[in-house]
């Protein structure tokens, strides 16, 4: 079922969610905040807003599914899951240690609630196409939500996977694109520029919104629209974000990609994030 | 054996998996344009709403493929050997055998049957590729009736499965009523003096080579291993345990497949002897498919020579 949260409510669930991603990752001293933090709005839309799914029945065969094709920022998903009730709490705190069902990298077959495997990037869009493409097969209405990286844009089989979305008339399938301009190895224009990710998903046919992806109110205004539009193209929404959005020393640096924040950083990240509840 | 009546294994595939879609609409056919030559015309015919062409794309197949595994779907990736196995290599790893779904990857162009189309589409490294990555199941049909037959076995399999056929028309072995297992050798004639353990094309090649070994007196057991991953390593273990003479062929470079699986066993075994006989790590050329065999050993005559300094040695 779904939850349905209004803007306010989810720019709460959203810094609740941000917590957990500090936590977790500051718990594990390991995992990927920068990217965790700029896709986490897009995340909390789709878990309580839009997505139809039960916590008790992860593999209901008629959800909406999530594909976290830049898998790194799996702590955001994590967080999400735990709070929609998928396992308790607790379970947070055991990422990325042995035994753990909060792998590194999502795995399907550890973790309730991950509907594909990822990791490699580049490989969870045509997974998203084919969930996607099987509920057009089937008669079916549900719809597969997927976040793809700007830096993961230089796979090419991100183009392919667009090639079929558009070829099948994938309108079930929406794909967010969390522009937040840093690869791991330094800003995108010096890595591998990414022109204009807008453009590219509109030649690829797909019916393309932009907004900035890290406010609610914008995120949803075009969520809403793109949602609503039954015409055979498959959505994208480019999203404009600020890798680490919500942590100050984390916003835009390149080296918070992949690094933990000690205890100091910890308690100042957690500091700023619950100055940021709105009332 | 009919030496006579040759047909391509991939003809096999493209019969049995039209009668399989017609018994089970989640079984669907992925092509990346090269159906017609991978023979799913038939199906794409029959049954269109269970056919998906995605283009010149197989990495996005192999994802795509992977999407609808896990909506239900019984998915047969459809392409040639060399790029089921190479280009595809990592969605195969990461998103079908990491996951454990249930995928089969449906390759025409194995070994060096597509001979005149050169070492490009000549696939010698493919089986013993998929050979390593953990939970994929790994199979080659030696003829059109046991084609029809593991294309049937791996459907009804839970799992990843890679599946190799020849381009070029190889000779009808068994009868159409013969049955086959996933991961069970079988034994094509009983011997004590030497063991030829063949998949493939290359069966053919052994129950000849066994013929003509017994006009001189020597008896050799031939064993069809169509399935080189699970190996069958009770059939092995009894070669070497009972004779400790194995002749190994394939149409596959002689690194990492047949051979050397049955290596990997007589090594931990601590006895026996293993002649490997197949692609001998070289890229092959433009050149009619026995010739290629040829150039490498893999022929009846060399099986026999090989065979006889074992049992003299």
């Amino acid at each position: 079922m779904k939850e349905n949260l209004s803007v306010v409510e989810l720019q709460n669930t959203c810094i609740d969610l941000k917590k957990h991603v500090i936590d977790m990752i500051w718990k594990a001293q390991s995992g990927h905040p920068g990217g965790s933090l700029s896709v986490a709005e897009f995340m909390t839309a789709c878990y309580f807003r839009y997505m139809n799914v039960e916590a008790r029945n992860p593999r209901w065969e008629d959800r909406d599914r999530f594909v976290l094709s830049k898998g790194h920022v799996c702590p955001a998903q994590y967080a999400a899951l735990a709070m929609k009730g998928y396992f308790p709490m607790e379970v947070l705190d055991t990422l990325r240690k042995e035994g753990s069902p909060l792998q590194g990298h999502p795995s399907m077959t550890k973790c309730p609630g991950i509907d594909i495997s990822t990791g490699s990037l580049g490989q969870g869009l045509a997974c998203a196409v084919g969930m996607a493409l099987a509920a057009k097969l089937d008669g079916k209405d549900y719809r597969v939500f997927s976040a793809v990286g700007d830096g993961e844009c230089n796979e090419g089989e991100i183009w392919e996977a667009c090639g079929t979305a558009y070829k099948y008339k994938l309108d079930n399938l929406v794909v967010f694109v969390d522009w937040n301009n840093l690869q791991l190895d330094g800003s995108c224009e010096e890595i591998m520029p990414p022109i204009d990710l807008a453009k590219k998903f509109e030649a690829f046919g797909f019916e393309v919104y932009q907004c900035n992806g890290n406010d609610m109110a914008e995120l949803v205004e075009v969520m809403d629209k793109a949602l609503a539009s039954k015409n055979g193209l498959p959505k994208c929404i480019v999203g404009k974000t600020v890798k680490g959005k919500g942590v100050s020393y984390m916003e835009n640096q390149v080296g918070w990609h992949g690094v933990a924040p000690n205890d100091e950083q910890y308690r100042q990240a957690m500091d700023e994030l619950d100055s940021q509840y709105v009332k | 054996m009919n030496l006579e009546k040759k047909i391509p294994t991939r003809n096999g595939f493209g019969d049995e998996i039209v009668a399989l879609g017609k018994e089970n609409k989640n079984i669907l056919v992925v092509d990346a344009d090269i159906g017609k030559s991978c023979k799913t015309g038939d199906f794409r015919k029959q049954l269109p709403e269970q056919y998906l062409n995605v283009g010149i794309a197989e990495q996005n197949c192999a994802g795509v493929a992977a999407g609808l595994a896990t909506c239900g779907k019984i998915p047969f990736v459809v392409t040639y050997a060399a790029f089921g196995s190479m280009r595809m290599c990592e969605m195969i790893r990461q998103e079908i055998c990491y996951t454990h779904l249930n995928v089969k990857i449906a390759c025409s162009h194995g070994g060096v049957t597509p001979a005149n189309d050169g070492a490009s589409h000549q696939a010698i490294e493919d089986m013993g590729i998929l050979r390593t990555i953990p939970n994929m199941t790994v199979v080659m049909p030696a003829d059109y009736a046991s084609a029809r037959k593991l294309v049937r076995a791996a459907a009804e399999f839970d799992g990843p499965v890679y599946l190799r056929f020849t381009r070029d028309a190889v000779p009808v072995i068994y009868d159409e009523d013969e049955e086959f297992e996933i991961g069970k050798a079988k034994k094509l004639r009983g011997g004590k003096d030497v063991a030829i353990l063949a998949n493939g094309d290359t069966v053919r090649l052994a129950i000849q080579a066994a013929e003509a070994l017994a006009e001189e007196g020597i008896e050799a057991r031939v064993y069809d291993f169509h399935t080189i991953k699970p190996l069958d390593e009770e059939a092995v273990r009894s070669c070497i345990e009972e004779i400790g003479r194995i002749v190994t062929v394939e149409d596959h470079n002689i690194l990492n497949g047949l051979g050397s699986a049955v290596c990997e066993l007589v090594a931990e075994a601590g006895c026996g002897k293993v002649k490997r006989i197949g692609i001998q790590d070289a890229f092959g050329q433009s050149a009619p498919y026995e010739r290629l065999l040829a150039m490498n050993g893999v022929t009846m005559e060399s099986i026999v020579a090989e065979a006889k300094k074992l049992v003299k040695a």
